[in-house]
């Protein structure tokens, strides 16, 4: 049997999906982390715990949320508490095992912004701001990233340190006394990249099939480090791809449908 | 104690030029109908606080009636930008808007302390982040009996927070369910509070854990059905998607967004009659 074909945005989010463990609590972003989450989900871990910021814990939404309040995330959830208790007892609290997080912008220890492109005052590009990504940033076990490689958003430098990954590197995060482990891995359209166990720099260490190190090369803006021992992400299998399908053709008939007027 | 009124009444008697306005709801149950009635009274300098910034306040802000704005993140949820918020931070148009921004696990809980009247709320979060470069109310303290550095931000207290919810009852309490947000909180912090509703009972029949909002925690309570729209009100009605989606189209440029808020907010009786109007064609660009 050959291998089914698929995008790069569905490996990417295949890839996403694929790190989440069962049982796992996980506090999801909307867009791209709740796709996959979601996948996740609905393929290899049925009992991942899925957390929305507006309140829903345990959600189980038959199609993707549009927003992070849609009303199908309180419906399914196991409860729905307030905001400021999601990120009172649940995520200070530590209870969440992965935030799951993107990106506009990336630097090579995986600190992140979502406020601004260019600068603050007189921005090129204003984009929606912090949300709740500082505090999962520093209070999630662990983060997940997910987002698109271009060199536009992987850079040297970034225009706003909007949420930390791993600072400068090295011990940084534990020098700050910041009680999560900080981003473990960073899944775009093209790789899957670590941070170094020391360094904590950025590391390819899974190409996606058919992509070669020149693309990543020239879809980042910093030299870029590859893994001694390279691997390649195993090919999306049809279960993954149909399931993705599946729920993405079921979204958006229910929001065509939901929409009135 | 909560008085049952129109909306139109409430807004004229509560609130004021320059004041501290909190109009919340998630994504759920966003008070619309009440953002629309403050348009129509053209209130102006108003502080606005809300979490997430979308669509309503894009139409106070383009409309002028902001100075300033306390949010903590700001966009057309799945659809993108907003262009009238863009167009005041960027380009002063209408009006210079100054912003003060902040996270959401932040600006919750500066709702909290604002509800518990303490100066400021504590949390852990933004060791190594820019925002408290640029936002000089984020500060840090030293924790008394760890030593552990620790983020403060000051309580927000607004002179008044509006509210959509689903049920009141004829002395003015109040019960909402679903995605709660910081409704509560919200209310609790401030001097004075709003509240719109789906419908009047005369038995809320909630049940023993139910969100309830004394009437005697609230200072006006007023039936609009349907007042959540585009937003959704859980239990009654669904979110309008293409509402959100044809706003981007309608904010972007400046002339059609005026010709919209003139034709749909400044020459409307009350939010029954822009309902009316709305069905019929967005405009496209200056009448």
């Amino acid at each position: 049997m050959t291998a089914p074909a698929y995008t790069t945005n569905e490996i990417m989010t295949i890839a996403a999906a694929r790190l989440l463990r069962n049982k796992a609590v996980c506090f999801v972003g909307i867009g791209l982390p709740s796709t996959a989450a979601n996948l996740a989900r609905l393929t290899h871990a049925p009992d991942i715990v899925l957390i929305y910021e507006s309140g829903p814990i345990g959600a189980k939404p038959p199609v993707l949320p549009l927003s992070i309040g849609d009303g199908n995330l309180a419906e399914t959830a196991d409860t729905v508490v307030s905001t400021p208790e999601i990120f009172r007892y649940w995520l200070q609290g530590g209870r969440v095992d992965v935030g799951f997080l993107g990106a506009a912008q990336i630097d090579r220890f995986a600190n992140i912004n979502t406020t601004v492109i260019g600068d603050y005052k007189k921005p090129e590009t204003r984009l929606p701001g912090a949300g709740g990504a500082p505090e999962i940033a520093s209070c999630a076990g662990e983060v997940v990233l997910v987002l698109k490689q271009s060199a536009r958003a992987f850079v040297k430098k970034l225009d706003f340190v909007t949420s930390v990954g791993h600072l400068d590197g090295g011990d940084a995060r534990s020098r700050l006394r910041l009680p999560g482990k900080g981003p473990v891995a960073v899944v775009t359209d093209l790789c899957l990249m670590e941070p170094d166990p020391a360094t904590r720099e950025l590391t390819v260490t899974e190409l996606h099939p058919g992509i070669g190190k020149d693309q990543i090369v020239k879809s980042t803006e910093w030299e870029i480090r590859f893994a001694e021992k390279l691997k390649e992400t195993a090919a999306p299998t049809t279960r993954e791809l149909e399931t993705l399908r599946d729920l993405q053709r079921r979204t958006k008939l229910a929001h065509g449908t939901l929409a009135a007027g | 104690m909560a008085e049952i009124t129109t909306l139109h009444e409430a807004i004229a008697g509560l609130v004021r030029d320059g004041d501290i306005v909190a109009m919340e709801g998630f994504t759920h149950l966003i008070p619309f109908a009440a953002g629309h009635e403050v348009i129509r009274q053209q209130r102006k300098n108003l502080t606005l606080v809300r979490m997430t910034p979308d669509v309503i306040y894009d139409q106070l802000i383009g409309a002028g009636c902001a100075k300033k704005l306390i949010f903590s993140w700001g966009g057309n949820p799945g659809v993108g930008s907003l262009h009238r918020l863009r167009d005041a931070v960027e380009r002063d148009w209408p009006v210079p808007l100054e912003i003060q921004e902040h996270g959401h696990g932040d600006l919750s809980n500066a709702y909290v302390a604002g509800a518990s009247k303490l100066p400021f709320a504590v949390l852990r979060a933004y060791a190594g982040s820019d925002l408290p470069k640029h936002n000089l109310r984020i500060k840090f303290i030293e924790c008394p009996f760890t030593g552990e550095t620790l983020a403060a931000v000051p309580a927000i207290q607004p002179d008044v927070t509006v509210i959509h919810a689903q049920k009141a009852d004829r002395k003015g309490n109040v019960l909402l369910w679903g995605i709660l947000g910081v409704q509560k909180e919200a209310v609790l912090a401030a001097k004075k509070a709003i509240v719109t509703v789906e419908e009047i009972v005369d038995d809320l029949k909630a049940w023993p854990n139910a969100c309830i909002l004394p009437h005697w925690t609230i200072s006006a309570v007023c039936c609009v059905p349907g007042g959540a729209f585009p937003s959704y009100a859980h239990g009654y009605y669904e979110r309008d998607n293409r509402f959100y989606q044809a706003w981007d189209a309608t904010a972007r440029d400046r002339d059609t967004f005026q010709s919209w808020i003139k034709s749909h907010i400044l020459s409307t009786e009350n939010f029954e009659e822009f309902r009316r109007v709305l069905q019929q064609p967005i405009p496209r660009g200056a009448e």
